[in-house]
């Protein structure tokens, strides 16, 4: 590097560059929280929503599927699931409950959680509002 | 060693290498479910072998910085650890809290693991990476605060490098972000907002402080180069990471429902983020070209000279890959993801944790710089085994996620997730037979460490 930028210069990039962009940084959360509201429909968080939320991270489902893309790729997105599976809360609910519990032989399958009645609607509750944020287009298409 | 209480690193390398060896099991295992989707079902679910997988990965790399930052901050504050008798509790508390974390997830279902940790009182645990119960959470924040303290205590007395401080700045970090794991709120949208505040800020972040400052150290030391011209080369390269990283957050913005000026903030300064990792190729490259001793610890030079390289390769051109926001629309959330997520793991923070306890295992065993050279050959060949294992597992897996998108996303009939994923399961069978070159590459690693013979003198 060359001997006219010295060391006390790349010293102040480090630091001015990085609290420069790190101001930005906040300035445009506190932007996105202002305008957050129009795209997440956090009206509609019902009870049922917060709670399908909290048995979502119970049983760890983020282990296997994606939510809006982020999780694990073993199974598939459910950020439209509630689409996919013809708008219906009934076909997500029959779906998780009739899961063998000792699984498909040779094949990939969800584990059988034993969820009770109440769980299972606030699940698809859950899936069902996630589905009806507003997430630029995404996903591609019905298959997630 | 020059300073008598650097040795408490060696009981935390060896604890990152034990726990390295149980992620790789781990990930021999969940490559194999993939493909056989039954195995170990019920008993071991993929959700939970991967969550072993990940977190055990997590945690050795941090049982590696503390390790690193115990052998380091010592000789260049050139002045005794503050206490090396609380650095040893922390490190059975942080040993135990963890193995305790695993076993709960592999011994009870983990709806009750977050029961019996209270999950109800401050739900914290389901989020990827983040699974670890709340208590356990907690335990890493007072663990994290304790080393922080001796650290920092340490270099306050001692001489203050560049260095040093820039990486108990970047450790100072770690902690600070990962404070955002208790922040969970009911809105989905705001959770995902924030999660990214610990795993981005964490990993094109902070963390990059932790990796500049470990590779400055170990090249200071193996090449005898001007401690003032490294110190410049790792403000300019850290710099750079940051002005580049920061902003780049947003390209995890695009898809969750945040607002789309994401997209052109997110893609511009993530296509930047190469940068920084590319001049740190050619910063490892000119240090040991211009370097004025030819030292003889031969391994360590080339875990110094890879991890670059391999950063570059696995977080630069990786993440360029699928990060402007046109081609992330397509490549979201596929196995494209998982292919960066390996390399650039492996190249900037695994191969980073390996350089250091390369560096300095043989002078915490007592030897004046280097194992024999048949215990070093032993290493070398770890180290390509494991990296080309690892070139291959990216490989792979970008091959299948090239197929995933084209038959599930971008074709005239879009086929359903789990038909396409029988599809490409030849690839996923390659990508486990890459997994079994690496764990072969590990297996040597471990055999190198009880290669006698003559020490290797310059």
């Amino acid at each position: 590097m060359s001997e006219k930028f010295t060391k006390s210069m790349a010293r102040n990039m480090f630091y001015g560059g990085s609290a420069f962009f790190f101001l930005l940084f906040v300035a445009m959360t506190f932007d996105t929280m202002g305008v957050l509201p129009e795209r997440d429909h956090r009206e509609n968080i019902t009870p049922e929503v917060a709670h399908g939320k909290k048995v979502w991270e119970d049983n760890n489902c983020i282990g296997c599927h994606t939510l809006l893309g982020e999780g694990a790729y073993f199974a598939p997105e459910l950020g439209n699931v509630y689409q996919r599976y013809g708008n219906s809360k009934e076909a997500i609910m029959a779906f998780i409950k009739s899961r063998p519990v000792e699984g498909i032989p040779g094949r990939r399958s969800m584990p059988q959680f034993n969820l009770s009645d109440e769980d299972l609607n606030a699940i698809a509750e859950f899936l069902k509002w996630t589905s009806e944020v507003n997430t630029a287009n995404w996903p591609p298409n019905i298959q997630g | 060693m020059q300073f008598q209480t650097q040795s408490i690193a060696k009981p935390y390398f060896i604890a990152a290498i034990g726990l390295f060896v149980g992620q790789i099991l781990f990930g021999v295992i969940l490559g194999l479910q993939y493909v056989v989707g039954d195995f170990l079902f019920p008993e071991i679910p993929f959700n939970v072998a991967r969550m072993v997988h990940t977190n055990l990965l997590i945690v050795w790399l941090l049982f590696g910085f503390m390790g690193a930052a115990y052998y380091m901050v010592p000789e260049e504050s050139e002045t005794e650890l503050h206490s090396p008798k609380l650095a040893m509790i922390t490190f059975w508390v942080f040993l135990v809290a963890g193995a305790l974390t695993i076993l709960g997830y592999l011994m009870v279902p983990y709806a009750t693991l977050a029961q019996v940790t209270g999950n109800d009182l401050l739900p914290t645990m389901g989020r990827e990476f983040l699974e670890q119960p709340t208590i356990t959470k907690i335990g890493i924040v007072v663990v994290a605060l304790s080393f922080l303290y001796n650290i920092s205590m340490t270099a306050l007395k001692g001489r203050k490098t560049v260095i040093s401080m820039i990486l108990i700045l970047g450790l100072w970090g770690l902690a600070l972000f990962f404070l955002f794991s208790f922040y969970n709120p009911e809105n989905l949208i705001l959770d995902k907002y924030f999660w990214w505040w610990v795993v981005h800020l964490w990993v094109e972040g902070v963390w990059e402080l932790i990796l500049g400052a470990i590779l400055a150290f170990v090249l200071i030391k193996m090449t005898g180069v001007d401690r003032e011209i490294i110190e410049k080369w790792l403000y300019v390269i850290i710099a750079m990471s940051l002005i580049t990283g920061i902003i780049g957050t947003g390209h995890h913005y695009y898809w969750i429902g945040a607002p789309e000026y994401w997209q052109w903030w997110g893609s511009i300064f993530s296509a930047l983020e190469p940068i920084p990792f590319f001049m740190m190729v050619i910063f490892a490259f000119n240090m040991v070209n211009r370097r004025r001793r030819e030292h003889p610890n031969k391994a360590a030079m080339l875990w110094a000279l890879g991890t670059p390289v391999m950063a570059f390769l696995g977080a630069g051109v990786w993440g360029f890959l699928h990060t402007l926001a046109p081609v992330n629309y397509y490549t979201h959330g596929t196995q494209i993801t998982a292919a960066h997520g390996h390399m650039a793991f492996y190249g900037a923070y695994v191969m980073v944790v390996l350089a250091i306890i390369s560096y300095a295992m043989p002078i915490l065993n007592g030897r004046a710089a280097a194992n024999s050279i048949k215990s070093q050959t032993v290493e070398m060949w770890s180290f390509w085994l494991m990296t080309v294992g690892m070139v291959f597992i990216t490989l792979f897996l970008t091959g299948a996620g090239i197929l995933q998108i084209w038959m599930q996303r971008m074709g005239e009939a879009p086929e359903s997730f789990m038909l396409v994923q029988e599809k490409i399961s030849l690839f996923y069978w390659m990508r486990e037979a890459a997994g079994l070159v690496f764990l072969l590459g590990l297996i040597c690693y471990i055999i190198s460490f009880f290669v006698k013979g003559e020490e290797r003198t310059a």
